[in-house]
């Protein structure tokens, strides 16, 4: 009876390791989409793609032969900047001329990028799935009697924190920052003080879609790298977001623990249907709080 | 003049339906089978324009209702034993339950909030349905649906599917022109003052979500009755979209806009298609000029030209 009982809590445990660095690549997803949320107002649901466009960007950048385990590092640098370039051109391109239109008109000609870009990349990359694995000395797992945990995932789990210290700097200790959270409140204030709204939008929006690209990345090594990948994790950023509050950095990180360890205890109680668990609670706290736990910028 | 208006559209509506009633003596098969999908996608469109585009709400994910209509009619003809007809009475009665249900929890919201809880509930559904292979056959879906025998023909099929829409069509603008599609559009263009004469918005709202998504559960029952098969795809949130991007190109202000959206969109699939696997893109590139250039889509486009031509 003790021996079923320790099992159980070494699974459980290690469950919730594992949920929490599933956490890591959701926060960082949902940070970057509240972020354009919060400061553009745009719903981007691009950002699913472009988090698919950075997976198969990794896997191509690591898989060049003669790089070695050092493919993988430069992969994780390469795969978020290309992301954050062709996100770039749509915004200087296209979506700056349509910040007057109304959400739901953003939304569509977002969806438009996500049609394109999955036919570009089953042009590129074509049908079949991708994956491959990261470098060597993050391979295996960390072994301690009973339990196990692979080390891939420690690497998130420190990563984590890091990413989210990054953005509380870049939004509140740089000049910069401070002036995209003005333009969120109220942006033509800010444009009237004799700042060009419209480059700190865009400067906004690269971010945003690099932190898409770096999830991209990051989750890469840990699963198959496949078209329709971008649309299960739109559905969930955008729950993350709303859940933490729209535009609320702090929010999206909230948001994606509640997702990530529900998720991960249900795989645990009902194998099937998992997934029902996380949509259950976002729906408990939105019945509780509709805008969400955090204060939202909207 | 309005008198004058009104005749011509009816005079031009007879001339339709006269026109689709004739047309299983010159098209083949095929064509019908085509015409009976743009009829059903444009019946599920004009559904959701009665809460997008008369309603102003946020209905982002709309092909769950349909999807749910489509489901009910497939279990109840395979497994529960009562006779096919029963199907299109679970139809619509299970669709009105499940946006009464997904209304009351998202209704207390309002605009994206509104719509990115309606896409999260509907994406729920869609993941049980995927998941649940013993009942709904999981990702491979359910093939080989029985139908009515009375209209198990090709014909029988068309004529079933034209009738149901052309009354389905009628009964929703009878709707969207009596006193509560009049309060409905007041709520569109300005709820804080609907709301100051004494309308009760959300459940006026509320109300509206089921209407819709009672006629998108028909829309359901007519697509498994055209197909013989139901799959996941039906409740999948990119068709939600599709079906916003048939609004915006017929024209959501327009009644028969969506009809006109839907028919373009499945003819455009359906032949381009044929040339190239890319057709997503296309959609994709339609939708991206369609925003910069046609906002209000090819009926308002049209209707707001006729009416700076009158005096």
């Amino acid at each position: 009876m003790d021996v079923t009982a320790q099992i159980t809590v070494s699974s459980l445990l290690q469950q919730i390791l594992i949920g929490l660095s599933r956490t890591t690549i959701l926060f960082i997803v949902a940070s970057g989409l509240s972020l354009v949320l919060g400061v553009l107002r745009i719903p981007n649901v691009a950002h699913g793609s472009l988090y698919m466009i950075g997976a198969f960007l990794t896997y191509t950048v690591a898989s060049v032969n003669g790089l070695g385990s050092a493919g993988f590092w430069i992969a994780l640098m390469a795969a978020p900047i290309g992301v954050a370039a062709i996100s770039f051109f749509i915004e200087r391109g296209l979506l700056c001329h349509l910040y007057e239109r109304d959400h739901l008109m953003l939304l569509l000609f977002t969806f438009a990028f996500t049609l394109v870009f999955s036919d570009a990349v089953k042009l590129i990359w074509g049908s079949d799935y991708r994956s491959f694995s990261p470098p060597d000395f993050l391979q295996g797992a960390f072994a301690f009697g009973t339990f196990s945990f692979p080390r891939y995932n420690l690497f998130l789990l420190a990563l984590g924190p890091l990413v989210a210290l990054g953005l509380w700097w870049l939004t509140n200790r740089t000049k910069i920052g401070k002036i995209a959270r003005a333009a969120a409140v109220d942006r033509e204030m800010v444009g009237a003080i004799g700042i060009n709204v419209s480059w700190v939008f865009a400067f906004v929006f690269v971010i945003g879609c690099f932190l898409a690209g770096l999830g991209g990345a990051l989750v890469a090594p840990t699963q198959n790298i496949t078209q329709g990948m971008d649309h299960t994790i739109i559905i969930e950023a955008f729950l993350i977001v709303i859940i933490g509050g729209l535009g609320n950095i702090w929010g999206a990180l909230l948001g994606a623990l509640i997702f990530g360890l529900t998720d991960a205890v249900g795989i645990l109680i009902i194998p099937q249907f998992a997934i029902v668990l996380p949509y259950a609670a976002v729906v408990i706290v939105l019945s509780i709080r509709p805008k969400g736990l955090l204060k939202s910028v909207w | 003049m309005i008198v004058d208006r009104r005749f011509r559209l009816a005079a031009l509506l007879c001339g339709w339906i006269l026109i689709f009633l004739a047309a299983p003596f010159f098209l083949s098969r095929y064509y019908l089978y085509l015409i009976g999908l743009i009829l059903t996608t444009g019946l599920l469109a004009t559904s959701l324009n009665m809460v997008l585009g008369f309603g102003g709400m946020y209905q982002f994910h709309h092909s769950v209702f349909y999807g749910v209509g489509a489901y009910s009619f497939a279990l109840v003809s395979m497994k529960s034993g009562l006779p096919p007809v029963a199907g299109y009475v679970a139809a619509p009665v299970m669709a009105a339950l499940a946006s009464l249900i997904i209304g009351l929890i998202t209704i207390r919201l309002s605009k994206l909030y509104f719509g990115m809880l309606q896409l999260s509930l509907g994406s729920l559904v869609w993941a049980i349905v995927y998941r649940w292979y013993s009942f709904t056959g999981g990702d491979d879906g359910l093939h080989g649906i029985n139908i009515p025998e009375a209209i198990a023909s090709t014909r029988g099929v068309y004529y079933f599917t034209l009738v149901v829409t052309i009354v389905c069509l009628w009964l929703m603008f009878r709707m969207v022109n009596s006193p509560f599609g009049r309060i409905f559009q007041g709520i569109r263009d300005n709820p804080e003052r609907t709301e100051a004469i004494g309308v009760n918005v959300k459940s006026h709202q509320l109300v509206g979500q089921v209407i819709a998504g009672t006629f998108a559960g028909i829309a359901g029952a007519l697509f498994v009755t055209l197909e013989g098969s139901v799959f996941p795809d039906l409740l999948f949130w990119t068709l939600s979209l599709e079906l916003i991007i048939m609004c915006l190109l017929g024209g959501w202000y327009v009644f028969f806009g969506p009809m006109l959206g839907a028919a373009i969109i499945v003819v455009l699939r359906t032949f381009v298609g044929i040339y190239t696997e890319y057709w997503t893109s296309v959609l994709g590139i339609v939708l991206m000029l369609l925003i910069y250039f046609l906002p209000q889509g090819i009926l308002g486009y049209f209707q707001r030209r006729q009416l700076s031509e009158e005096p």
